[in-house]
């Protein structure tokens, strides 16, 4: 039983295939990282499971009642429980941290309700404790633009946490910290695993190694390898086309 | 951990607080109700720019907090304005019908209507009402399309608009050819709103004849003061809370904001139907005060000196635009006026009434490029000489900052 | 020879037996004067003639004096002077009864002989009496002239003669016409002559099958001459009859079909007399106006009659005493229109003539549609390089840079004044216009890049507030301009060579200077290429607008293109000036009357293509023409219409017609 089943999609742009007969799935707790050069596709492969990106044929289905994604937009896809953190630290830099993770706090989200909607005290303490989460506990009241980059990497990844997603999209999350940070970044996200489906997009092979779980190599659009880290790292293919020069 | 509204946002206490002073200080000194000081026009002229204040701030809303550059708010000025007009010419031209009636037999409602629209009408050369003037003998019907008409256009150009996700530049052009469309359209006889003609004699209330316009001027500042402290509030409100976080948010990155759940084209669409609202409000008041509306006010122009007054008020926040609507067209009703002194040159004689739209001009362009803030900006200069309040530890220079170029794509 | 045509000319017009007038009297008179003329035996042709009839001709009358003017048209020489000279009140009557062309001397009178032109000597003013007909007798010795200039030695007066009789040819001339055709020397004219004695058959031919003839002869011919000369016979009256229709059938109508509704039939009914007028509301209020006693009438207080209910009945209550005349019902109206049977009728009585007409007619405007259409291509076409022009350097800057210039219509204006000052200085028109072509590039050049140093390069980052800034320099520039030029419309004037208009037929018809505009949209459109595709520039701009960091990086200083594509952009908008400036006033609103429309091409068409520009100004141009046809009296709705239409457009395809796809994109 999966939690996202992507099959056979293909999507070109202007002639150049991005993702070619692409086919992925993951279950509702597991922890997968995808691997590859660039212009694989990784990108583009979030994008589509986002809605940012129609693929021009395929099927992308969603959860137990296998929901077709493709006709969601993008709003919908994230309030079905797919939340996304973007390579570039993406967070609201006029507005203060707390503001940004009240943004996140799951809740209702049409223009009406959020109208009227003002926080109670339990959302006051969960963004508290999301922000102490994330190291973020006494800058609430900062203007979030303010922050250094690996600040906005976590402040971003504390936004994932209040949507509270049960697919965690991450591209590239360790980049920009510091060591003890990918540690705790490590840590984090192999212990969301248990409960969560996540997908971790990564260049740095140190990381992955370090989340110790399946790994899928993407190259030209397609899925090359699939496997342990150690087993992906042994296939010739994947040896030239990534590791190899 | 909650404070109140009023204490969270102390601007909104001062401006209601400056507002009231204002209105009072005009009562009192106006020919009507006070020393007579301030004339029966300019009293006008300052509830007209109280109305011109409330539209600056639906433009607030719309561009300094959604980042969408409308220019096409003051079609919705103008509609609401029509709106109200419809009923003011109408339940005026049939006072006047109906006093200068002859004849032994009373009228009936056909001849009635019939006399009436060859009164309005006869300017254009038809002596038939026009189907959009159905509902002009009812006040509450027309008060109700002030809000209903440019409502349910906005809604629907919005609708079309935003779904297909037109954004920047292409949304502003977009919105401007929607304004030239309404006022082409506005211009034509067979409109059924009597073509360039446009309405007139709205100054005079049907009903209230015996009070002089005068006393009409502050009946009408106080009218345009409510509404603009209501209008203030309700803004105040919408981007207090998490919808004002969530607009601000589509301002500076909407895909993000997509990706966190919040259907962006619907926040827009609200938006801009409310500000579409409050600008038709606006109208309706205006109007009435200025006494002569036609096509040309609606004009593509309008709306674009409504962005300038935003903009030189001080956009993104509330009362910047509120500043800049009434400072600038003040100011503007100053130099046009022929008030302002001429400057000699000794080769050339500066006249303000031909000069002032060339200094306004660039001006304009000075405030966008040198002071994005516009005249609100001073109030944090003034905050910036006090100690700022810091939150939270400093920042450290470990904090991973040197890797901040890596991470770029 | 002359004489002979005269003669011969005269002749036909004396045996036409469709004459109105000569048909009947002509010959009689004829016969009855010209055996008189031997009584005085001495006198022949004109002379004889003038004698016979003095009395007629010292105080013509219109209804009588046709065969006499015939008759003088027929007597040889002299006659077309002396008609001419009678007609311009030149002929005087001696005492004696003599006639004489008459011009006045220092004292009196010189005469000359009307029949053999020679001088007559003088007389005193007293001797002779002017002959002064009216107007009526003066159409008629004219008309009988036109015969005469048919066939004059002179080219210029046959054609002068053709145009008159065009204008009011009648019956009567159409013998006459045909018989000038055979000797016209001149092969236009005599396609003229003939054309003209068709067109008066189709009208006055004496039978069905002549007329008929005459109307299949032109098959859809397209000139407006041909139409004027059917749509009189196919002209309807619309009439009730009690019985069956009589005359020339059009079409039966019944009341309720169509437009014809019981009220329209009734109408007719009252305006034949066929039936009583209704009472209508104002005639219903005088009437129970002038009825009110004691405050009532018919029994119903006044105060209540602001009902229509209580109104009819109280008139009904004054009808039944008597006291107004009865109304129709609404019963007896209905009756009554059912009583009838309702036609249009043709004012023509020949039902095959109208018939042939008909059907003329219809293969006319089946041809008409199709020159218009392809007359409205050739404006769409016009209208559309009008708009390209005008965006092209809109296009350009937005495209490359993704700023929009508000005050692209000011740089358009610019380039219009720039002609406008080159004319003041030189005053011939063609060298003023190429001196002005370059000048004008050269002044919005600069002023554009003069515009790009100071402001829009701060703005890169934020695309909104260009638009913001730009339109602040368009206000002032307005400004400005209306300070120095002053509000009223100055003249560009184009070169003679460019007057007029090139015309296919009466319907497809172009003016030069639209044609020009056309051609000039075509050589920018050549040169934008040759600079995109050929040049080093072209080069840079492309890669700038694919990508600006990696061009920087590649050595191309980013900063200088901009600068130059907005020069370039500015420069364009001052040269479309000058060319706009030729046909619209230019006044210091002409660019913001096009930047709306110019805005429209950029955005309909898509962005980064000058394509894409040119599509979209084609797209724009046709779609305002083609609005335009279906409402022609309305441009203000057409313009509406076209937004609307964009704004729709839009839906559909956010980025244009042709849109860059994919990453390239962006957002």
């Amino acid at each position: 039983m999966s939690l996202l089943e992507v099959s056979g999609i293909s999507v070109t742009f202007d002639g150049f295939r991005a993702i070619n007969n692409l086919s992925f799935s993951i279950g509702p707790a597991e922890l997968r990282a995808i691997i590859g050069p660039n212009g694989a596709g990784k990108t583009t492969f979030m994008d589509i499971v986002t809605g940012k990106t129609r693929p021009d044929e395929g099927k992308v289905l969603w959860g137990e009642k296998s929901v077709n994604l493709l006709k969601m937009n993008e709003a919908q896809i994230a309030q079905a429980g797919v939340g996304r953190k973007f390579q570039r630290p993406t967070v609201f830099e006029d507005q203060s941290v707390a503001e940004n993770l009240m943004m996140a706090l799951k809740a209702a989200r049409s223009p009406w309700k959020v109208l009227f909607w003002r926080p109670a005290k339990p959302d006051h303490f969960r963004v508290e404790a999301l922000a102490k989460e994330v190291g973020l506990g006494d800058q609430l009241d900062r203007k979030s633009g303010e922050l250094s980059h690996g600040q906005k990497q976590w402040l971003e990844i504390g936004m994932l946490l209040a949507q509270e997603p049960r697919l965690l999209l991450v591209d590239e999350p360790a980049a920009g910290m510091t060591l003890a940070e990918r540690e705790q970044t490590t840590a984090l996200l192999v212990e969301l695993s248990k409960s969560h489906a996540v997908v971790v997009v990564e260049h740095d092979m140190e990381f992955v190694r370090r989340l110790d779980c399946r790994v899928t190599v993407l190259h030209e659009g397609s899925v090359l390898a699939e496997g342990s880290l150690d087993h992906v790292t042994s296939n010739p293919q994947v040896i030239e086309v990534y590791l190899g020069r | 951990m909650k404070p109140g509204f009023l204490s969270r946002n102390p601007s909104v206490l001062t401006f209601l607080a400056v507002l009231a002073i204002f209105t009072l200080a005009v009562t009192f000194l106006s020919e009507a109700y006070g020393a007579g000081l301030v004339s029966t026009s300019m009293v006008k002229t300052l509830g007209k720019t109280l109305t011109l204040c409330l539209i600056a701030i639906a433009m607030d809303l719309i561009w300094g907090y959604t980042g969408i550059l409308s220019l096409g708010h003051f079609a919705f000025f103008g509609l609401g304005g029509y709106m109200v007009g419809m009923w003011l010419m109408y339940a005026r031209t049939r006072e006047i019908v109906l006093s200068s009636a002859g004849g032994a037999l009373p009228m009936t409602p056909q001849e009635l209507q019939d006399a009436i629209a060859t009164q309005i009408f006869g300017v254009v050369g038809t002596s038939e009402l026009p189907a959009v003037w159905s509902f002009a003998g009812s006040l509450p019907a027309q008060l109700a399309l002030v809000v209903l008409v440019p409502g349910i256009l906005a809604f629907v150009f919005g609708w079309f608009a935003f779904k297909s996700r037109v954004t920047g530049v292409y949304l502003s052009i977009l919105t401007q050819a929607m304004t030239l469309a309404l006022s082409l359209y506005l211009f034509q006889n067979d409109s059924g709103l009597r073509g360039n003609n446009g309405l007139s004699g709205l100054q005079n209330i049907p009903g209230l004849d015996a009070v002089g316009q005068d006393a009409l001027s502050v009946w009408f500042l106080w009218a345009s003061a409510l509404a603009l402290a209501l209008g203030y509030l309700l803004a105040n409100f919408v981007v207090s809370g998490k919808f004002g976080s969530v607009i601000r948010g589509i301002r500076d990155d909407e895909a993000r904001v997509r990706f966190l759940g919040y259907s962006v084209e619907n926040y827009k669409l609200f938006v801009f139907t409310l500000t579409a609202i409050i600008a038709a409000i606006a109208g309706a008041l205006y109007y009435p005060q200025a006494g002569i509306i036609n096509p040309a006010e609606i004009a593509p122009i309008a709306s674009i000196y409504l962005a300038v007054w935003v903009a030189i008020g001080g956009r993104g926040r509330l009362y910047g635009a509120v500043i800049g609507a009434a400072f600038v067209s003040l100011v503007s009703t100053w130099f046009t006026g022929g008030r302002a002194p001429d400057v000699p040159l000794g080769f050339y004689t500066i006249k303000w009434v031909d000069w002032w739209s060339v200094l306004l001009g660039l001006s304009f362009v000075l405030v966008t490029l040198f002071a994005p803030k516009g005249i609100a900006g001073i109030v944090d200069w003034v905050q910036g000489l006090r100690p700022p309040k810091r939150g939270g530890t400093p920042l450290g220079p470990d904090d991973g900052s040197l890797q901040e170029k890596e991470a770029l794509e | 020879m002359r004489s002979l045509l005269l003669a011969l000319a005269t002749g036909c017009l004396l045996a036409l037996p469709s004459l109105p007038v000569s048909a009947q009297d002509a010959p009689a008179t004829a016969e009855t004067t010209l055996p008189a003329a031997p009584a005085s035996a001495s006198l022949t042709g004109l002379a004889a003639v003038l004698a016979a009839n003095a009395e007629a001709i010292a105080k013509p009358s219109r209804q009588t004096i046709g065969p006499v003017i015939a008759e003088i048209g027929a007597a040889g020489a002299g006659a077309p002077e002396f008609l001419e000279a009678w007609a311009d009140r030149r002929v005087g009557q001696r005492k004696d009864g003599a006639f004489f062309l008459i011009a006045k001397s220092a004292d009196g009178w010189d005469l000359t002989d009307p029949a053999s032109g020679q001088p007559a000597g003088t007389a005193p003013k007293s001797e002779i009496t002017e002959l002064k007909p009216n107007s009526g007798v003066r159409g008629l010795i004219a008309s009988a002239l036109v015969e005469f200039q048919l066939s004059d030695p002179d080219p210029a007066k046959r054609r002068a003669a053709l145009e008159a009789l065009a204008r009011n040819g009648g019956p009567e001339h159409i013998e006459p016409l045909r018989a000038a055709i055979d000797n016209e020397p001149d092969a236009t004219i005599r396609a003229q002559k003939e054309r003209l004695e068709g067109l008066l058959t189709i009208r006055y031919g004496s039978s069905t099958e002549r007329r008929v003839a005459a109307i299949s002869q032109f098959g859809s011919d397209l000139g407006l001459d041909l139409r004027g000369a059917i749509n009189p016979l196919l002209a309807t009256t619309r009439k009730a009859f009690t019985g069956a229709p009589e005359g020339n059938l059009a079409a039966e109508l019944t009341p309720g079909k169509g437009d014809f509704d019981a009220e329209a039939a009734y109408a007719l009914l009252v305006a034949q007399g066929l039936a009583p007028a209704r009472l209508t509301r104002t005639a219903l209020r005088s009437a129970l106006e002038s009825h009110v006693e004691n405050g009532m009438v018919g029994g119903i207080p006044v105060a209540e009659l602001d009902d229509p209910k209580l109104r009819d009945a109280a008139y009904t209550a004054l009808e039944a005493a008597g006291t107004v005349p009865p109304a129709a019902t609404d019963d007896e109206v209905a009756a009554a229109v059912a009583a009838h049977r309702y036609a249009d009728i043709y004012a023509e009585p020949d039902a095959s003539v109208t018939d042939a007409a008909r059907g003329a007619l219809k293969g006319i405007e089946i041809k008409v549609g199709a020159m218009q259409v392809a007359d409205l291509a050739l404006d769409a076409l016009s209208l559309g390089s009008i708009y390209f022009l005008a965006a092209i350097g809109l296009a350009i800057t937005f495209g490359v840079m993704r700023v929009i210039n508000m005050a692209h219509g000011e740089f358009i204006t610019m380039g219009a004044y720039t002609g406008y000052v080159v004319q003041t200085w030189i005053s011939d028109y063609t060298t003023s216009i190429l001196v002005a072509l370059p000048l004008a590039f050269a002044v919005t050049f600069g002023a554009g890049v003069a515009m790009e140093r100071l402001v829009i390069r701060h703005l890169y980052k934020r695309p909104l507030e260009t638009l913001l800034a730009t339109f602040g320099i368009s206000i002032a520039l307005q400004q400005i301009f209306k300070n120095v030029f002053g509000t009223q419309a100055r003249p560009l004037t184009s070169p003679a060579w460019l007057d007029g208009a090139w015309t296919l037929n009466d319907v497809v018809s172009i003016s030069y200077i639209r044609i020009a505009i056309f051609v000039l949209a075509l050589i920018f459109l050549a040169v934008f290429l040759f600079i995109m595709t050929r040049t080093r520039l072209g080069l840079e701009v492309r890669a700038v607008t694919q990508n600006p960091s990696m061009a920087a990086s590649m050595g191309i200083n980013p900063d200088r293109i901009n600068m130059l594509t907005f020069g370039l952009g500015s420069g364009i908008a001052g040269i479309a000036g000058v060319a706009i400036g030729l046909f619209a006033k230019v006044t210091s609103e002409l660019g913001s009357d096009y930047i709306v429309q110019s805005f429209m091409t950029v955005v309909v068409g898509g962005v980064g293509n000058i394509w894409g520009t040119l599509a979209g100004a084609t797209l724009i141009g046709s779609l305002q023409k083609g609005i335009e046809w279906f409402n022609p009296s309305n441009t203000l709705a057409a313009q509406t219409y076209m937004i609307l239409f964009i704004i729709v457009f839009i839906q559909f395809r956010p980025r244009g017609i042709i849109a860059l796809k994919g990453r390239a994109a962006g957002d």
